[in-house]
């Protein structure tokens, strides 16, 4: 497929941010049931973080609407939820953005009464409001997800791992940036974040490793054979019926040489996953934010080029039909 | 229920693309389409929308090679993958006919439908900015204006050997169905279960077959006396006993 920089935008920056506030709510967690010690919570990083976390779902959004040819119609999107996976994604988009920016407003107006009590637990308003967004954020990994893995004939793409990866990735570059916030703002929160930040990139490594060696072996289904119904070991295409191109030759391939391919994969591997976890055991180490920040950007570098792989590698069956001039 | 198809004969499309340039011109110029736009059709780089184009393939290795002209176009599927995926309904079935049609008004130009098709059916229109598809020429097979034999596609009325055939794949009887029966027509890439309702004509091999036996038959009375015994001078002859 050829890579559209807005999709690879839209899917790492609303990762990040899913990532994020999943970081933020789990700090809120760990906080009210005495996994950290904070002695206050830590309401500025609530608050500096929901500000991100918004940001980075209205830059995705705004990334989006670069991919549509008639983004004017954009609200359109929303009404075949109950086949479209697409669709879904953009009910469930501004749902979480809209709840997880409320969690972020119910904290900074201080508006959160105790909702019940459970021992000695108080269950505050923002602790339900952020498990509605926290549970829509993991909804909007899966509808990100099928977006892709529902296609099942671009096979690169039709496996779980799609899911398991765009949700890994998003977490782990959530709680890379977590982890840098909660360090600038001296929270204690830093050594879970840092820890699951560590745990996210690693596990998305491992992950993402399977899924190329799957890729790598992919046995494809369609053939010249099965595409024009001819059954011969060699059909050689002459002509496509065009020869300045066309809207086909433009979309599902990505024009690079396997050399490049081969450059790009190298390079996301490191930048994405290698630097950051080096970066993150220093800066985790030594308290050092900036350390941190500079993980949590390359590791968005890295995704950058890892989504941009991911698209690249697809090899769409309509390509059969594409083969020469 | 009716699913209009199309039924293209390989073994008598000679490549020369009348349908392709029949479909751009009525697609063009008819009312409500929105036109098929071209981008530097006289410049470097000529590209543009089209819904059908004639793709050539070679079967083979010279000596034993074939040339297979491969006309292409939406193969309007009875469970098409491109419908569900679209977020907002601009992309159906016409449950009356099957055929499958774009919203123009409703579509948002995500290209998710392009994706979703294994052929490569759909292009996007660089100028209206959605997504356009053969449409079996809905706006001129409904059309009572016209005479009757000239309700049918453009590219069905175009193709000077008559390679494509145009009707309902559902009713057994028409023309399609019987040729699809008689002929083994096939579906484009079974393996993904979209169950195209277009069909292919395979090539028929027009050998005949001549075997040694055929061409000198053992029993040939006219033969017969190629197969007597070699005469041999020390052996008596009959005349030895006439005489």
């Amino acid at each position: 497929m050829h890579p559209a920089f807005s999709v690879i935008f839209l899917t790492t920056l609303i990762g990040a941010g899913q990532g994020l506030f999943l970081a933020l709510y789990t700090g809120q967690v760990y906080n009210t049931f005495g996994v950290v010690g904070d002695v206050m919570p830590p309401q500025p990083l609530y608050i500096a973080g929901t500000v991100i976390v918004t940001l980075l779902m209205a830059l995705g959004l705004f990334a989006s609407f670069f991919h549509l040819g008639r983004p004017e119609r954009a609200w359109r999107a929303a009404t075949m939820w109950r086949t479209s996976w697409l669709a879904r994604e953009v009910i469930v988009l501004p749902a979480f953005a809209g709840t997880a920016f409320l969690w972020g407003a119910l904290h900074y107006f201080g508006i959160d009464p105790v909702v019940f009590t459970t021992g000695t637990v108080e269950v505050k308003l923002t602790l339900l409001v952020g498990l509605v967004a926290g549970v829509l954020a993991f909804l909007l990994y899966v509808c990100t997800g099928m977006i892709y893995a529902a296609i099942k004939f671009i096979q690169e793409w039709a496996t779980p791992l799609t899911i398991v990866n765009y949700t890994l990735l998003g977490l782990a570059s959530g709680f890379s940036l977590a982890a840098a916030l909660s360090a600038y703002y001296c929270s204690s929160l830093v050594d879970a974040y840092a820890l699951w930040a560590l745990v996210f990139t690693l596990v998305g490594f491992v992950s993402r490793i399977f899924a190329l060696r799957r890729n790598g072996r992919l046995k494809y289904k369609s053939t010249a054979c099965t595409a024009i119904g001819v059954r011969h070991p060699k059909i050689t295409q002459i002509s496509q019926g065009a020869m300045g191109g066309s809207f086909n030759t433009r979309e599902f391939f990505h024009h690079k040489t396997p050399q490049f391919m081969q450059a790009i994969k190298v390079f996301f591997l490191i930048m994405a996953f290698i630097v950051p976890v080096t970066l993150v055991v220093i800066g985790w180490s030594n308290q050092f934010a900036l350390v941190l920040l500079a993980a949590a950007l390359i590791q968005y570098v890295g995704l950058l080029a890892e989504r941009w792989f991911f698209f690249a590698q697809a090899n769409h069956p309509q390509n059969l039909y594409y083969q020469a001039t | 229920m009716t699913q209009l198809a199309l039924v293209i004969d390989l073994n008598v499309c000679v490549g020369c693309s009348a349908c392709v340039t029949s479909c751009k011109e009525w697609n063009t110029s008819s009312e409500g389409g929105g036109g098929m736009v071209d981008k530097n059709p006289y410049g470097k780089d000529p590209t543009g929308t089209f819904f059908n184009r004639v793709q050539t393939f070679e079967v083979g290795e010279y000596p034993n090679v074939e040339t297979v002209h491969f006309p292409k176009s939406c193969l309007h599927c009875e469970d098409p993958p491109c419908v569900p995926v679209c977020p907002t309904g601009a992309s159906y079935k016409r449950k009356e006919d099957g055929i499958v049609l774009v919203d123009y008004d409703k579509c948002i130009g995500c290209k998710y439908c392009s994706w979703a098709c294994p052929y490569g059916a759909r292009e996007i229109d660089e100028k209206q900015k959605v997504m356009k598809k053969c449409t079996l020429c809905v706006d001129r097979i409904y059309d009572t204006s016209l005479r009757e034999d000239r309700r049918k596609p453009a590219c069905v009325l175009a193709c000077p050997t008559s390679a494509r055939l145009f009707g309902d794949v559902h009713d057994p009887m028409s023309a399609v169905s019987v040729a699809i029966n008689e002929r083994g027509g096939y579906q484009l890439m079974p393996e993904w279960g979209t169950r195209p309702s277009n069909h292919y004509l395979p090539r028929r091999k027009m050998k005949s077959q001549v075997t040694e036996e055929s061409l000198n038959r053992i029993d040939n009375p006219l033969k017969k006396e190629e197969q007597r015994a070699p005469v041999s001078s020390d052996l008596p002859s009959l005349d030895d006993f006439l005489f």
